[in-house]
């Protein structure tokens, strides 16, 4: 496996496991590496690790290496590779404590993902709930990546499916206190 | 009998907030096919974003508060929620499941919101009220313009199906409901072997090329099993079928919400103008089967 031929001295973290098992209450030391999580992964084919393969590297404590992995990112949160797991192994809550202690750590490799979730959260403490326009407006501003959607954006515009502008939301000052409270 | 329990069906409605925008054909349809089968949806007041995935994917604590507060809010409401989105309907659940087990957490939110709760009430899907509460024979009687000759790939994505622990009303690698209710309709089922696979919906705006191949993938099987047409039950999965489908307009599968062909079977009038707000046009499809 590619993390075991790589031909330098790896940073071991001993305690990186531990971590991850309290954050995400996956049960990890359970894998025995049979594969079906990553066999039946949809998004495999855009990963630089295979999901069994991230379970083994948070195991033997290849802490940089799996939060500078794109595969914590390009994982589609489908819940397959949980579901199918005859061990039981909670892979879903692993990748999402994976990605949080990334971006804690401002580790996170794909940049475009990460930046979705930061503007997506943005819209919802700005909004109370999700306004589909600005943020596919700022993604693409942020992303640099201007042109692409374009022809169907107009079309969904012009259909009234993109609101310009945001909802009436009583409350938001509750829902500014939720993000606080996580320390957002 | 049918009547009676039809009649009690009584539930807080949590849209999500694709439903506001890019899937509004979803919210008419469904708020205009409940009205018909006797489903009574009251709107939560103020509902705010379940975070999605951009919630639990970077803080847990955030993504079950936020989730929480809409059930507070249907709470007082004193009613079962009853929710359009598939991944405002998993978040919901799972911030069910957290807020009963946490006791520290839930009493932390309640301190925010000013809300108790007690998690007396559910959180189903709408294809979950509609399969189990209303009820098959109950929708057929309802049916004047049976869907006939229309060739549908009923497609479940991820969450109404996943975890099984979390969510399961139905198998989670080969679920019946959606193709038993397509079929009620009296349109033409097609089985194929797509139904549960992801199509990269949440990467759909942040990784558009992956999206581009797990859509193509699917389309391709669909089509493979012979349907003209996909069916959707979640405004995620819809737009990402939509706008990530390649090809060019005329051959592209058209992607319906059940709700609409629910509609469209009851003779509901306004149909024709949800159709009007895709982006791939099922008109020419449903024309030509004189739909």
């Amino acid at each position: 496996m590619r993390y075991l031929v790589e031909n330098r001295a790896l940073d071991i973290d001993t305690s990186f496991s531990e971590q991850v098992k309290a954050e995400s209450g996956a049960d990890i030391d359970r894998c025995y590496q049979c594969l079906t999580c990553s066999l039946g992964c949809p998004s495999a084919f855009a990963m630089d690790y295979l999901p069994h393969q991230i379970v083994r590297m948070v195991q033997l404590g290849l802490r940089e290496q799996v939060l500078t992995s794109a595969t914590i990112w390009v994982c589609a949160d489908c819940q397959a590779c949980a579901t199918r797991c005859p061990n039981e192994v909670d892979i879903v809550k692993m990748m999402d404590a994976l990605r949080e202690i990334s971006l804690r750590e401002g580790l996170a490799k794909e940049r475009g993902v990460a930046a979705f979730h930061r503007i997506f959260l943005g819209n919802i403490e700005r909004f109370g709930r999700q306004h589909e326009l600005s943020l596919i407006l700022m993604l693409k501003l942020k992303t640099r990546d201007l042109f692409s959607d374009v022809p169907s954006g107009m079309k969904m515009f012009l259909k009234g499916k993109l609101n310009l502008l945001p909802k009436r939301f009583k409350e938001i000052g509750k829902v500014r206190d939720i993000f606080r409270g996580a320390g957002k | 009998m049918t009547q009676q329990k039809a009649s009690s069906l009584r539930y807080a409605y949590y849209p999500g907030c694709s439903l506001e925008a890019t899937a509004r054909e979803y919210d008419l349809s469904v708020r205009a096919v409940c009205a018909r089968l006797g489903i009574e949806l009251t709107e939560i007041p103020d509902w705010n974003c379940c975070g999605a995935s951009s919630g639990h994917s970077t803080s847990r604590r955030l993504a079950s508060n936020l989730a929480g507060r809409n059930l507070m809010l249907a709470e007082e409401m004193g009613m079962d929620i009853a929710v359009a989105c598939p991944a405002c309907y998993i978040r919901l659940r799972s911030a069910q499941n957290e807020m009963k087990q946490d006791k520290e957490q839930r009493d932390e939110l309640m301190r925010m919101t000013g809300l108790s709760y007690q998690a007396e009430y559910d959180t189903r899907h709408l294809l979950d009220i509609i399969c189990h509460e209303i009820g098959f024979e109950n929708l057929k009687s309802k049916v004047v313009k049976p869907l006939k000759g229309l060739k549908l790939a009923a497609y479940y994505g991820c969450y109404l199906v996943r975890p099984p622990g979390l969510v399961a009303f139905d198998d989670p690698e080969n679920p019946q409901c959606l193709d038993a209710l397509l079929d009620t309709l009296g349109a033409e089922v097609r089985d194929w072997s797509g139904k549960v696979d992801c199509c990269g919906g949440s990467l759909s705006l942040s990784k558009r090329d992956i999206a581009i191949r797990m859509v193509s993938e699917l389309v391709e099987m669909a089509r493979q099993a012979g349907a003209e047409a996909l069916v959707a039950a979640c405004p995620l999965c819809h737009a990402n079928l939509e706008m990530r489908q390649p090809g060019y307009n005329g051959n592209k599968l058209p992607v319906f919400y059940f709700t609409e062909l629910i509609g469209l079977a009851m003779g509901i009038a306004e149909a024709r103008s949800w159709f009007k707000k895709h982006l791939i046009s099922p008109s020419g499809l449903l024309n030509s089967l004189g739909l």
